[in-house]
């Protein structure tokens, strides 16, 4: 397999600008002539299809939700960056990209960076042309808040609903298309398969969630907006329905991986509470801005929070990353709560939690301003543990939240299939080995609204593919290939429920590939995957029949795949021996259990290549080169 | 606890549906409701028989996907909370909980407690956003809103779609719904272009979902997990007068260009 970035030649900031000069353009009466795929429906998928639509271009969206506004794009809460430099302390485009480079530990793709940190400043823009109800000052002008990772103040937000707020505008958007008969949408429907003719993208295969049945659809291009893989673990902070199957049947028809093994913890949320626990819940990283994390100086000191005095608190946060304190990167951050943990000083039932305290900033500020800048995170932490984190502080934990790795793609977000296009959370390209908060909506949006609409034009105008016919073997055949799939699954009727082994997987890709790896763990976790998933195919039991509305089986059909996935992980997590963001190899560490990168060996973008059933993925590898930015060791001290 | 729940099981839109109780055992008091049902669920399959459909996604408050009625109430009956969010510590030993799907002809029902609110989309599409294509936005402070207006704006746009108003209401409507869009985007300067046009073709869209008239008694705003305040459908009727006294004519066709 050939990668080739096609990063354009010249100044890291001239990049975009040449090649958008570059592209081929589609013209305006022809754009008519060209059906789009779209699936999924979060910011990316929404603002992309939508912005195609705009220009012209026919398009069939599809999300497996009941409807395009519930994408999980609207659980985010914190907010999103853009370099507007509005406070008037600094900001720049360039230490926008410098920072979302440098918090990504070096291991993202320059100029996709760069001209993600550019593209901030238009999303903005365009949210609020949309309407979307962003918190200002009492002049009128809008309000920022400071995120992790960062020394400015450049987060935009909507209460903590930012995620829901653009989302609306996104999904509006897309209505106002959809009433305008230029998008048709298929909710509750989800994508089984690609299919590809004579190389190409040319459709994918769906199911209905309602009625079971296996449809073909065909259309010039196919945009992948699916999101992340969180769920491989079980327990994340994603919603219940997120999965890797899109993704995952796109790379066994053609589509590199890449850096599957960067993952994201992030460092607050709630503690899990027992067996029972479907998903976790964040509690925004905003909170970091006025709570101060810490635990008991002691071993088993297990007074009640109030009674421990202030010398006996270690603020281990602020003791060990004295400049950047409470607002370490999101993987610094996780790290020390384990190690604290780890330790024996975590607080709360089984002592894993740290404390989240908010008594100095009521102090400062007084409740009604906490509860102006976080009531609904107070809130949400007072319905799900029955405490009240004005009275004491909140306990969190680090828990799964986001993927940095994703289908692989050159600078024009196509993957190795051409024709197929991946944005947001699903592609691998912008957040390197970690994400610094408020950067996947930015993300999500510049991809839907600023690059794809761009560059499918591109393809469109240089590709000259003939279209595609429903009647083509590769249609029928992938539609039968995806009958017989869940046919298969459903005959199986074994002994074993399909979240039994969707919790088992979660486990121990939790214990062996979370926060911590190592090569002993990854080897045994190389040996466990597979077996559970032999396991799986011969001793699952499916409930009901494919002709219906059955959440079982949908549920089966991806944990099928999170199975063949996380194999993958792990042998990404084993290869790459260095630690790196959210990638942490106990073996390489520095003195002080920081990360230790080797950037003479390791400074390349693993792509991994599907080599059949049975046999081992190739590894292919994209070199990153910097040509701006100079490499250095991470420091948040 | 152990609890007794009787759950509205139907196969399908087109077929009968009915109570089925089950016993819940050993409910722990930090579970969740739908984690309650995801334990009953388990057993009915290893049991070989069909689990409780039933929507969700986020389970943490914010994607409306979650929806069913607890005893009567909208999910649940406490306040401000969707019943993904609903926890098992407000319940006791030995309590009867009776399950039942969202109740409003514009929500047929497709399976047990899973509704279709695919009307609540059709309303948006028939206007519920800012004509903007992508590009050529003005700078985003060339704009000041006044705090209280993009606070208000906010209020408003806090709504979910979740259906719970409806669901609630004896007239089975969907004012509180439609008059957050309204009140969302007519409280922002963004929204004053299309403000006539939009509140008629949604109020129209409401109307041919098959949707009642508000009943203004309050029983939206008691169950909306958002607590999206009824002030907002006494907008949503002023929007609508003024509107019509204007002689503000629909254009034709969906969607507006």
């Amino acid at each position: 397999m050939k990668l080739d970035p096609k990063i354009p030649a010249g100044p890291l900031a001239l990049k975009w600008d040449r090649r958008r000069f570059e592209m081929k353009l589609v013209n305006p009466a022809n754009k008519r002539k060209f059906d789009v795929i779209v699936v999924g429906t979060g910011l990316a998928g929404a603002a992309a299809a939508a912005s195609l639509a705009e220009l012209g271009y026919n398009i069939q969206a599809f999300c497996y939700q009941d409807s395009p506004r519930r994408a999980h794009s609207i659980a985010a809460q914190g907010g999103i960056n853009a370099a507007k430099n509005y406070q008037n302390d600094g900001d720049s485009i360039q230490r926008l990209f410098y920072d979302t480079i440098k918090g990504g530990d070096f291991r993202a793709r320059e100029a996709n960076v760069y001209r993600l940190a550019q593209l901030s400043v238009s999303i903005i823009d365009q949210c609020a042309a949309q309407g979307v109800p962003f918190a200002r000052e009492y002049g009128g002008l809008l309000a920022n808040r400071s995120f992790g990772g960062a020394q400015v103040s450049r987060t935009f937000y909507a209460r903590g609903q930012t995620g829901q707020q653009l989302l609306l505008g996104a999904y509006q958007a897309l209505c106002r298309q959809i009433g305008l008969g230029k998008v048709k949408m298929f909710p509750r429907t989800e994508m089984l398969d690609l299919v590809v003719v004579n190389g190409h993208a040319k459709g994918i295969i769906t199911r209905s969630l309602v009625t079971g049945e296996i449809t073909a659809h065909a259309a010039d291009a196919v945009i992948l907006a699916s999101g992340g893989y969180g769920n491989v673990f079980y327990l994340s902070t994603n919603a219940k329905g997120c999965n890797v199957t899109a993704s995952w049947r796109a790379y066994k028809k053609g589509a590199a991986f890449a850096n599957p093994c960067y993952t994201q913890i992030h460092p607050t949320c709630i503690p899990v509470s027992g067996e029972h626990q479907s998903k976790l819940t964040l509690m925004s990283e905003s909170l970091r801005n006025d709570g101060r994390v810490w635990v008991p100086k002691k071993k088993g000191d297990n007074r009640p929070s109030r009674q421990i005095p202030e010398d006996a608190r270690d603020y281990f946060l602020e003791r060990k990353y004295p400049s950047f304190g409470n607002l370490a990167p999101r993987d610094i951050s996780s790290r020390a709560a384990k190690e604290v943990c780890d330790e024996g000083r975590g607080v709360g039932p089984g002592g894993r939690g740290v404390y989240l305290d908010f008594a100095d900033a009521i102090g400062r500020i007084g409740e009604a301003a906490v509860r102006e800048r976080y009531g609904n995170l107070f809130d949400m932490y007072e319905k799900i543990t029955g405490e009240n984190a004005y009275q004491a502080p909140m306990r969190i934990y680090p828990a799964v939240h986001y993927t940095m790795g994703g289908l692989w793609v050159d600078y024009d977000l196509m993957s190795t299939v051409p024709g197929l296009f991946v944005l947001g959370e699903a592609n691998f390209s912008d957040h390197g080995a970690n994400r610094l908060g408020a950067s996947a909506l930015m993300q999500g949006l510049a991809d839907g609204y600023f690059v794809a609409p761009y560059t499918l034009g591109h393809y469109f105008a240089t590709a000259k593919e003939p279209k595609p016919r429903l009647d083509q073997p590769e249609f029928k055949k992938a539609a039968a290939d995806m009958q017989e799939l869940t046919r298969k699954l459903l005959a199986i009727n074994g002994k074993r429920t399909v979240n039994s082994f969707h919790k088992e997987l979660g486990a121990m890709m939790w214990e062996k590939c979370g926060m911590a790896r190592n090569e002993k763990g990854l080897k045994e976790l190389l040996v466990q995957i597979p077996a559970l998933r032999q396991e799986f195919w011969k001793n699952v039991k499916v409930a009901g029949q494919n002709e219906e509305l059955n959440q079982n089986l949908e549920h089966a059909g991806r944990v099928a795949d999170f199975l063949e996935f996380a194999e993958l992980l792990a042998l990404d997590a084993l290869d790459r021996r260095e630690s790196c963001g959210g990638h942490f190899r106990t073996e390489f560490q520095t003195d002080d259990g920081e990360a230790k990168r080797d950037d003479e060996n390791f400074a390349y973008v693993a792509a991994w290549e599907y080599a059949g059933p049975g046999r081992s993925p190739i590894l292919n590898k994209e070199p990153l080169t910097y040509e701006e930015v100079h490499l250095s060791t991470r420091s948040y001290k | 606890m152990n609890l007794t729940l009787k759950v509205w099981r139907q196969k399908d839109a087109r077929s009968q549906g009915r109570m089925v109780t089950y016993e819940a055992a050993d409910v722990l008091p930090d579970m969740s409701f739908l984690e309650m049902l995801d334990v009953i669920n388990e057993g009915l399959i290893a049991k070989g028989e069909e689990p409780i459909a039933f929507d969700s996604d986020c389970r943490e408050g914010i994607c409306g996907t979650c929806s069913m009625m607890i005893n009567g109430l909208a999910h649940g009956g406490q306040r401000g909370t969707t019943v993904c969010q609903l926890h098992m510590r407000h319940f006791r030993d030995g309590d009867t909980i009776l399950i039942e799907p969202w109740r409003a002809r514009a929500f047929p029902v497709l399976k047990d407690l899973v509704t279709d609110r695919g009307a609540f989309d059709r309303i948006i599409q028939a206007g519920g956003f800012v004509s903007v294509n992508t590009g050529g936005a003005p700078d985003a402070n060339a704009l000041p809103i006044a705090k209280t207006d993009a606070d208000t704006a906010m209020d408003a746009a806090a709504c979910i779609g979740c259906g719970a108003c409806v669901a609630a209401c004896k007239n089975a409507s969907a004012m509180l719904f439609v008059s957050a869009k309204v009140s969302h985007l007519a409280a922002l300067p963004q929204g004053q272009v299309e403000r006539e046009q939009r509140v008629l073709k949604m109020v129209q869209a409401m109307d041919e979902a098959g949707f009642g008239n508000c009943t203004v008694t309050g029983s939206c705003e008691a169950v909306c997990p958002k607590e999206i305040s009824l002030d907002f459908i006494a907008r949503l009727n002023r929007e609508y007068g003024k509107a019509i006294l204007k002689n503000t004519v629909p254009r034709s066709g969906k969607g507006g260009d």
